[in-house]
């Protein structure tokens, strides 16, 4: 246990930040610019003791803070982080002033409101990855819906209202399920134990019986499919992708899509391990056919952005194959596919962003030839193509090595369906890099578009570095992450073994009664 | 029956209707100050409104912990009525300030338009504080034909003249079942006192009496129309619409509360042992009043009327906690009705600042641009917005959260799915206002914001709660618990 509030001090800082850059007057054009980027790079400088003073070999929550938050309800204010939210989190403080810096030439309305509600983003996405009490974990999951929802509506395309208002209903419908189940998980444990409390610790000691799983699984499963995206709840992704500005996509694809899968590795799979396991043949399916369906429906799109949020889905759909092969490896592969996926799909967008920025277009037929005019920008392109498709070397490979191997290793015909998806992912990506990229400049327009400025070489440059870094040497990351996915892996057994003796007892003497009888 | 008995009163006792004196004492002042000339923006009326609000709620506030029993048991000093008496005081404090530069601006700004909202008030006061059906009907009839007059007190528009007609045909007929229903209850059981109801009921053969039934049908129908249920809401929409922006906003909050609070003394206090009876009915009027609230409100274009539906659907999530009932049931919905108050309040406030001089811009498209324009007015707009459709971190979600959980301990969650699914269903009307502040631009003259310092002051107390319960809901939580339990 750490003396300093560490955790919520990562969290409050981007909101304090936020909350200046909003209110402070006078500030406006380079100087917010800065203030911005330099908050989110104080931010990143805070974030990164997380990396090694994380010890990977203990086990349980560190970092640990806890204050009464509502008595009269058992709420607490509790933060702390394990492997999974250690990495995640870092993934939101590196890709953060990433964005803000990428963002400068893009945003040219209400800058002081934009950058503000990225920090705030940031805020309540850290917050999730650290609650550790549920109450406080749907406050921040919920309340991190609004900046997006600005962001999208606000500085997003044509269609931005209808893509942001699908993008909160959608999100919304699932989470007030699980809500729901929140509370019913509440008042069980304070009838089986007497304690009323959301702590997260004290609902993976309560044993529940299958039937009450199968319910409480579907509504936490259903609002983090939502999030994930899973076929077929995808269907808001591709509108909030598109709509969004270049900032908005990337944070969503990076982070966002990640809370659906993180929720899974923390909640859904530990929490009610038989139902789990009773509906994985469902969800690996539906993983299956976001796979294949994603990597297909990206083949086929005429405008760059759709291609990349498609692909999201097919990617996603990997994560989850991963976790539910509920092994060292799968589990290993899918949290590296996360991460993975934020750093090459947000790096893609942040590619379309900038061919965007010059020419305003994102179809790939008005595209033909930039290699020759613009050949940094088609390097970079490329490296990050081909660590989207998950060559050997770049990240992309370690993360869909380990899910396939994970998958083969409980079922292989899970692997075999799912290697059709890296084939078609290779097939689109590089198709659209050969119609994009190859061939003779097609048009005019497109003669004299300029290379990556030095601002936006300094955007990418971490980017690449962390493609092979991660592809190279995925060690380090590996070893925070895998105690805690063991640690998952055990807990879900572990409850699994309790729900069956429960059942055994519970057959032979009579079923605990619901909590609403219990008072 | 004997004479009325002179009541000892002890010094407790004048603290504790130190609010209903103040009150009508206020109410006075105003009408004979009105013999002074003042001219037509003096700030005259709503400063003594203030004043008296003030005194009304420090002296109860003085003894907030005593629990007195006065004129026969009709009027009871406990938590519950403290709490309703200060939350009406705030309510009313926050109205006057609204009203301030509003009424001066749209020409209503006379003595009695701050000496009625005194007197509806004092009615809400007595509806929470009675425990004899009678009193609860005078209050409630003190508090009715203030409202009525005060909806159509722009006496020049004809909209507020319909409404008021409207508001007080339908509401009279309420009042008449209310009081026939009180007649029968009284002939059921002997006794218009709650207390010796609920003790005449509790081994009685009566309970499943016809008389008994259809008296506490009837009372539920007269609260039902007070509270704005289905299917007793049909009068809310135009008489929202056409009072005065400032009058919406305290008939919608405070109204409502008062409602709740005399409904609440009565299922608990005096009728528990017909739960079996009004829970599966008031179970079906939750579910309706929650879904015909939020679906009509999807269609609305003009804001008064919008915000109408929303707070029918919110009548709906209160009865929710009613249903739930006993200690953390009736907590919930105190804590809800708190929470409702004030950003029900918020949101009609700003949308008093709209529009210069008589002119009212309601519409939805009137708010256009208002993000870029007037950036603080649309965050507080904004929040507002979310607090109501129950998002964090604002008070609006912790009320929900509250009022659901009690539900679910209740083992009612058929009733809280159809709960949650409402308030997805109202997030997207809810979130129109902030699309049409952000994302658009207005046609034609954008809307005129006439700033006024209390209406500020206003805005600024009632966002900054909406934001503080919605941080730290701990203390209002533990308020509304310590008031419940006055009841039990």
């Amino acid at each position: 246990v750490n003396e300093t509030p560490w955790l919520s001090w990562l969290v409050f800082f981007p909101l304090l930040c936020a909350v200046l850059i909003a209110v402070v007057p006078g500030i406006s054009g380079r100087t917010l610019r800065w203030l911005a980027t330099l908050a989110s790079l104080a931010e990143l400088a805070f974030s990164l003791p997380l990396w090694w003073r994380y010890q990977p070999g203990e086990p349980g929550w560190q970092f640990v803070e806890q204050v009464p938050w509502i008595p009269g309800l058992g709420a607490t204010y509790h933060m702390g982080a394990d492997g999974v939210g250690v990495l995640l989190a870092l993934l939101t403080t590196v890709l953060t002033p990433i964005v803000i810096v990428s963002a400068w030439s893009a945003v040219e309305k209400r800058e002081r409101e934009f950058y503000a509600l990225l920090l705030a983003l940031e805020a309540g996405m850290l917050g999730t990855f650290f609650a550790l009490d549920l109450l406080l974990f749907y406050v921040f999951w919920e309340a991190m819906l609004i900046p997006m929802y600005l962001l999208i509506g606000v500085w997003g395309g044509p269609r931005r209202v209808y893509a942001a208002m699908k993008f909160f209903l959608y999100t919304m419908a699932g989470s007030v399920l699980m809500l729901v189940a929140i509370l019913w998980l509440y008042f069980h444990n304070r009838a089986v134990t007497g304690v009323p409390t959301f702590a997260l610790d004290a609902f993976y000691a309560l044993p529940l019986d299958p039937a009450q799983q199968t319910w409480l699984f579907l509504a936490f499963a259903f609002a983090f499919a939502i999030k994930v995206p899973m076929f077929p709840l995808h269907t808001w992704l591709p509108d909030a992708h598109v709509e969004a500005p270049t900032a908005g996509s990337v944070i969503l694809a990076a982070v966002l899509l990640k809370m659906g899968t993180f929720g899974y590795v923390r909640f859904a799979m530990p929490l009610f391990p038989s139902a789990s396991a009773e509906f994985t043949p469902w969800i690996v399916g539906l993983a299956l056919v976001g796979i294949v369906y994603g990597a297909l429906v990206a083949m086929v799109q005429p405008d760059l952005k759709k291609l990349v949020a498609y692909s999201s889905v097919s990617h996603l759909g990997f994560c989850m194959l991963g976790l539910y092969a509920l092994n060292p490896q799968g589990m290993a592969g899918g949290m590296m596919t996360m991460l993975n996926h934020g750093v090459s799909t947000g790096a893609l967008f942040l590619l379309v962003g900038v061919i965007y920025e010059r020419r305003h277009t994102r179809m790939i037929a008005d595209f033909g030839g930039l290699w020759k005019t613009m050949p940094v920008y088609a390097s970079v392109f490329l490296i990050v193509t081909l660590s989207s498709i998950g060559l050997p070397g770049t990240n992309g490979f370690v993360g869909e090595f380990l899910v396939l191997l994970g998958a083969f290793r409980t079922n292989p015909m899970w692997a075999i369906i799912a290697a059709t998806g890296v084939i078609l992912s290779a097939l689109y990506m590089l198709w659209m890099y050969q119609r994009v990229f190859f061939g003779p400049v097609t048009r005019p327009e497109n003669e004299t578009l300029k290379d990556l400025t030095g601002r936006e070489r300094l955007v990418f440059a971490p980017l690449i570095i962390l493609v092979f870094w991660m592809g190279v040497f995925p060690q380090p990351i590996l070893d925070r992450a895998q105690p805690t996915l063991d640690r998952t892996i055990a807990l879900c057994k572990a409850r699994l073994e309790m729900t069956a003796t429960a059942t055994a007892v519970g057959r032979a003497a009579s079923v605990a009664p619901p909590p609403g009888e219990a008072r | 029956m004997s004479v009325f008995q002179p009541a000892a009163l002890i010094a407790a006792d004048w603290w504790a209707l130190g609010a209903v004196i103040a009150l009508s004492v206020g109410v006075m002042a105003l009408l004979l100050l009105e013999f002074l000339p003042s001219g037509p923006r003096s700030g005259r009326g709503a400063i003594v409104a203030l004043l008296t609000l003030a005194a009304a709620g420090w002296s109860v506030f003085r003894v907030r912990d005593v629990r007195r029993t006065l004129f026969e048991g009709m009027f009871l000093h406990d938590g519950f009525t403290v709490f309703f008496t200060l939350l009406f005081c705030a309510v009313a404090a926050i109205a006057v300030l609204q009203s301030w530069d509003y009424a001066r601006r749209t020409g209503i700004n006379h003595g009695e338009y701050y000496a009625l909202m005194l007197s509806a008030t004092l009615g809400m006061i007595l509806m929470a504080a009675s425990n004899d059906l009678i009193t609860i009907f005078l209050g409630l009839e003190l508090m009715s034909l203030a409202l009525y007059i005060l909806v159509g007190f722009r006496r020049g528009r004809l909209d507020s003249s319909e409404a008021a007609l409207k508001y007080f045909l339908l509401g009279a007929f309420a009042s008449g079942f209310l009081l026939y229903g009180i007649a029968l209850l009284y002939g059921a059981t002997g006794t218009t006192n709650l207390g010796r109801m609920a003790a005449f009921l509790a081994d009685s053969p009566m309970l499943g009496n016809p008389l008994l039934l259809v008296g506490g049908l009837l009372v539920l129908a007269g609260f039902a129309f007070k509270v704005a249920a289905v299917p007793f809401h049909m009068w809310t929409p135009d008489a929202y619409e056409g009072a005065p922006t400032t009058v919406t906003g305290f008939m919608s909050a405070g109204a409502k509360a008062a409602g709740f609070a005399a409904l609440l003394r009565l299922l608990v206090v005096a009728l528990p042992g017909l739960a079996v009876d009004w829970r599966p009915l008031l179970t079906w009027i939750a579910i309706l009043t929650m879904t015909v609230g939020n679906v009509t409100a999807l269609l609305q274009t003009n804001l008064k009327r919008m915000l109408a539906y929303s707070s029918i659907a919110h009548a709906g999530y209160l009865l929710v906690a009613v249903v739930a009932g006993g200690l953390a049931g009736g907590s919930a919905a105190l804590f809800y009705l708190a929470v409702y108050s004030l950003m029900n309040l918020g949101a009609f406030g700003v949308l008093s600042l709209l529009g210069r001089e008589r002119e009212e811009r309601v519409m939805l498209g009137d708010l256009a641009g208002l993000g870029t324009r007037h950036p603080a007015l649309a965050l507080a707009m904004t929040v507002f917005m979310l607090s109501l459709g129950g998002i964090p971190p604002t008070a609006g979600f912790m009320g929900k959260v509250y009022v659901f959980s009690t539900a679910v301990d209740a083992g009612l969650i058929p009733l809280v799915i159809v709960g949650v699914l409402n308030s997805v269903v109202s997030i997207y009307y809810y979130l129109r206002v902030t699309v049409v502040m952000y994302m658009r631009e207005p046609e034609g003259e954008p809307v005129e914001i006439a700033w006024a310092a209390p209406a500020v002051l206003a805005t600024v107390v009632t966002l900054g709660l909406t934001l503080w319960w919605g941080i730290q809901a701990s203390g209002l939580l533990e308020q509304a618990q310590k008031s419940i339990m006055a009841l039990l």
